[in-house]
C-alpha cells in the first residue's frame, strides 16, 4: 500500500521539484555555505586557507580603515537611493498615467539600458565626463571653462554612476505600485477639495509606500556592492564595501575574511528584507 | 419653475477624438430638486456628470453653478461632490478618515470634524462602524460610505454616477428610498445617473432622457411615461407599441391615422393632415375583445401569453406580421392561435413627431454612407 501510495504521488512531486531542488543545492546552497564555512577559517603565512577555526576575521572587520569605508559606502548608497527615489518617483508616475503609446516608449527608455551590459555604459559615463570627454568638450567650446574641469574620481561620480545603473531597479516596483492606485481616487480627493500636493501625501503616497520601499532596498543594497562603478568613477577614491571584498579575493588575497565580509553584507540584506515585511510590504514587488 | 436654477448646462458639446459623445446638451437643473439623467449604456451620461464636476472640460458650451461659469474652476473650486459608481474608497483610511477627508482639506478644526462625521454617520445609519476599514464592509455599507463622504462637505450640488447598480435588487430598493430620504431632508439637489428607468421613474422629481449624446425629453416622471416626446422616449421607458403611418384626418384634438393594419385614432393638438408621425400605445392600456366590437378595433391571432404574477402579458400577431404587446391583470386566459379584436381609447394612443434629430440622424447616416 504505501509502496504503491510512493510511486503513485511522490514520483511526480519529485520529478518536478527535484531539478529545481538540484538546481537551489548546487548554485546556491552549496555556494552559500562555503562562504559560510570559509568565513570561519584561518590563514597560514602563505596565504593559503587552513581549516582552523577562528573568529579572527570578524574580528578584523571592525579594523578602523575598513569602518571608514563602511560609513562612505553608505553614504554612496544613501544617497544614490535618494536620487533614484527623487527621480525615479515622477517617472513612474508618468509611465502608469499617460496614454498607451507614449507608455511603451518610455518602459522601453528604462528596460533597454536595463538588458545592455552596465560595465559598458559606466565606461560610457567616463567616456563622457573624463577631462576630454564630450561635456569638458562642450563647456569649453562654449567658453564657460577655460580648462577641463575634473568630474570623475570623486564620491559624486560614484553616486551618479550607482544611481545610473540602478534606475530601472527604483522604478519597476515603483511603477508597478502606482499602476495598481485606482485613478477614481485620485479624482475622489480633488473632488473634496485636495489640491495635486494634498492628494499625493494624502491618498498617492501611502498606497505606494510599499513601492518605494522596495524600490529603495533594491537600489542601496547592491548600491554597496557595484565596485566595478566606485573603480570606473571613482577611481580609488570612493571605495564601498564591494571594493573591500572584491580586494581580499584578488589582490589582498585574504579570501576568509572576504567571505566575512560578505557574509555581514548577506546578514544586512535579509535583515532589510525582514524590516521591509515587517513594514506590509509584499515580497512579490521584491521580484522574489 | 418655482426655483431658479442652480446648475445651467449651456449648449455643451464633447469629443473624445472624432467621437461626438454629447451633443449641443442644455439643462437647467434646480435648486433642491433630484434631477435623474436616463440613457442607454455609452449615451453620455458619465461623460455629462463629469464634465459638471470639473474631471472633464466640455469641447464648447459652459456650465454654470450657481450663477458661476465654471470653465476655469479646478474640481477642488467647485461646490459640486461626487459619488462614484466604484465607491473608490481610500482603502488605506477608516471609515471616519474618508468621510473626514473633505473637511480635512477645507482645514476644519478636529472637533467639529469629529462632530460632523459622528452626526452624517448617523444619517446613513452606520453609526459605530467609523473604526472599521472600507475591505471590512459590504458593498451597501460601502456605498453608504462614498455618499456620506461626499456630502459632509456639504456642497451645492450632489452628483450621483449608478450609485446602486454594483447593489442586489432589494438592497437597491431600499438604497433608493433612503437616497430620496436623505436628499429631502438635507435639501440638496441631486443629479443622479442611471439606465435603470424604474429607478428613474421612482425617485426623480424631473427625469431627462439621454440618447446618443442628446437630450430626448426633460419632464416629470408622469409627463415622461404618458407623453413621450419622441419614438426612443416612448420604447425606452417602459413598453410600448409603436405604430408608423400618416394623419388622415383631424377634427378638433381626435386625429385619425392611416397605418399599415388600416386606420387607428388618437387624440393630440397641432397635428396636420398629410403628416407622418409614430403613434405609442401602452400594453396596458391596450382593450381586447374575442368576438367583434363595434367601432374602431383591429385584428390579431394570440401567439404567446406568459404569466408573470400579478399580469398577464400576451403577444398578438397582426396580420402583416407586426407584434402587439398586451399587459392585463391576471385573470382570463385567450384562447391561443384564437382571434383577437384590440382597441385603445382615443386619450390612451400618444403621437409622436418625428423629431428633427431622428430626420438629422437620417440625413447624417445617409450622408456618411
Ligand atoms: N476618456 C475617453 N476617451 C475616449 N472616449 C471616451 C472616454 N470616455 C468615454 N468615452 C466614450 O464616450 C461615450 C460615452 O461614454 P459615457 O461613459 O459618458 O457613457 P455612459 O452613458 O456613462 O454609459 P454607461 O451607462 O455604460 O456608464 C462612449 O462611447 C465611450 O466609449
Ligand atoms: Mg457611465
Amino acid at each position: 500500500m504505501s509502496k504503491h501510495k510512493f510511486r503513485a504521488s511522490t514520483l511526480p512531486v519529485l520529478a518536478t521539484v527535484g531539478p529545481v531542488s538540484l538546481w537551489l543545492a548546487f548554485f546556491v546552497a552549496i555556494p552559500l555555505l562555503y562562504v559560510l564555512v570559509m568565513s570561519f577559517c584561518s590563514i597560514d603565512e602563505n596565504y593559503n586557507v587552513v581549516f582552523q577555526f577562528t573568529l579572527a576575521n570578524y574580528r578584523n572587520l571592525l579594523d578602523v580603515n575598513y569602518l571608514q569605508i563602511y560609513v562612505q559606502s553608505i553614504l554612496i548608497a544613501f544617497f544614490a537611493t535618494a536620487f533614484c527615489l527623487v527621480l525615479g518617483y515622477p517617472f513612474a508616475f508618468l509611465i502608469s498615467r499617460t496614454f498607451q503609446s507614449r507608455k511603451t516608449i518610455l518602459y522601453m527608455m528604462v528596460i533597454i539600458p536595463f538588458w545592455t551590459n552596465s560595465l559598458i555604459r559606466i565606461y560610457g559615463w567616463r567616456t563622457f565626463l573624463g577631462a576630454s570627454g564630450w561635456l569638458n568638450r562642450a563647456l569649453t567650446a562654449l567658453h564657460l571653462i577655460d580648462s577641463p574641469v575634473e568630474f570623475l574620481f570623486n564620491r559624486g561620480a560614484t553616486v551618479l554612476g550607482m544611481a545610473y545603473v540602478l534606475f530601472p531597479f527604483m522604478v519597476l516596483p515603483l511603477y508597478t505600485a502606482i499602476e495598481k492606485l485606482d485613478q477614481s481616487q485620485l479624482e475622489v480627493s480633488a473632488d473634496l477639495g485636495a489640491r495635486g500636493g494634498a492628494t499625493f501625501f494624502n491618498v498617492v503616497l501611502p498606497q505606494t509606500v510599499s513601492g518605494v520601499f522596495s524600490g529603495c532596498i533594491m537600489v542601496f543594497i547592491p548600491s554597496l556592492g557595484y565596485f566595478y562603478v566606485a573603480d570606473i568613477l571613482g577611481g580609488g577614491n570612493s571605495d564601498v564595501i564591494g571594493n573591500l571584498i572584491e580586494r581580499q579575493f584578488q589582490s589582498g588575497n585574504n579570501w576568509p575574511l572576504g567571505a566575512a565580509l560578505s557574509i555581514i553584507l548577506i546578514a544586512v540584506t535579509l535583515l532589510l528584507v525582514k524590516l521591509y515585511q515587517k513594514c506590509g510590504g509584499d515580497m512579490q514587488s521584491l521580484g522574489v | 419653475m418655482s426655483k431658479h436654477a442652480l446648475v445651467q448646462i449651456q449648449k455643451i458639446n464633447k469629443f473624445y477624438g472624432s467621437n461626438h459623445v454629447v451633443r449641443d446638451l442644455t439643462l437647467d437643473v434646480r435648486e433642491g430638486e433630484f434631477l435623474t439623467i436616463l440613457g442607454s449604456s455609452g449615451c453620455g451620461k458619465t461623460t455629462t456628470l463629469r464634465m459638471v464636476a470639473g474631471f472633464e472640460q466640455p469641447t464648447d458650451g459652459k456650465i454654470f453653478v450657481g450663477g458661476v461659469d465654471m470653465a476655469e474652476k479646478e474640481p477642488y473650486e467647485r461646490d459640486v461632490n461626487t459619488v462614484f459608481q466604484s465607491y473608490a474608497l481610500f482603502p488605506h483610511m477608516s471609515v471616519f478618515g474618508n468621510i473626514a477627508y473633505g473637511l480635512r482639506m477645507k482645514r476644519i478644526p478636529k472637533k467639529e470634524i469629529r462632530k460632523r462625521v459622528m452626526d452624517i454617520l448617523d444619517l446613513v445609519q452606520l453609526g459605530g462602524f467609523e473604526r472599521r476599514m472600507p475591505a471590512q464592509l459590504s458593498g451597501g455599507q460601502k456605498q453608504r460610505v462614498a455618499i456620506a463622504r461626499a456630502l459632509i462637505n456639504r456642497p451645492k450640488v450632489l452628483l450621483l454616477d449608478e450609485p446602486l447598480s454594483a447593489l442586489d435588487l432589494k438592497l437597491r430598493k431600499q438604497m433608493q428610498l433612503e437616497l430620496k430620504r436623505l436628499q429631502r431632508k438635507l435639501d440638496i439637489t441631486f443629479i443622479y445617473v442611471t439606465h435603470d428607468q424604474e429607478e428613474a421613474l421612482s425617485m426623480s422629481d424631473r427625469i431627462a432622457v439621454m440618447h446618443d449624446g442628446m437630450l430626448e425629453q426633460v419632464g416629470v416622471p408622469k409627463e415622461i411615461y404618458e407623453a413621450p416626446a419622441s419614438k426612443f422616449v416612448a420604447t425606452f421607458i417602459g413598453e410600448t407599441n409603436l405604430f408608423e403611418g400618416m394623419v388622415s384626418a383631424v377634427d378638433g384634438d381626435a386625429v385619425s391615422v392611416a397605418v399599415e393594419s388600416g386606420t387607428i385614432c388618437g387624440r393630440a393638438e397641432g397635428f396636420q393632415k398629410g403628416e407622418v408621425v409614430a403613434v405609442s400605445v401602452r400594453p396596458e392600456r391596450m382593450r381586447y375583445s374575442t368576438s367583434p366590437v363595434k367601432g374602431f378595433t383591429i385584428q390579431g391571432v394570440v401567439r404567446e401569453q406568459i404569466y408573470v404574477g400579478s399580469v398577464l402579458k400576451s403577444i398578438v400577431v397582426l396580420p402583416n406580421g407586426h407584434e402587439i404587446k398586451l399587459e392585463r391583470l391576471a385573470g382570463d386566459v385567450l384562447p391561443m392561435d384564437g382571434p383577437v379584436y384590440l382597441s385603445w381609447q382615443p386619450q390612451d394612443a400618444r403621437l409622436i413627431h418625428p423629431r428633427d434629430q431622428e430626420v438629422y440622424h437620417a440625413v447624417e447616416t445617409a450622408v456618411m454612407e
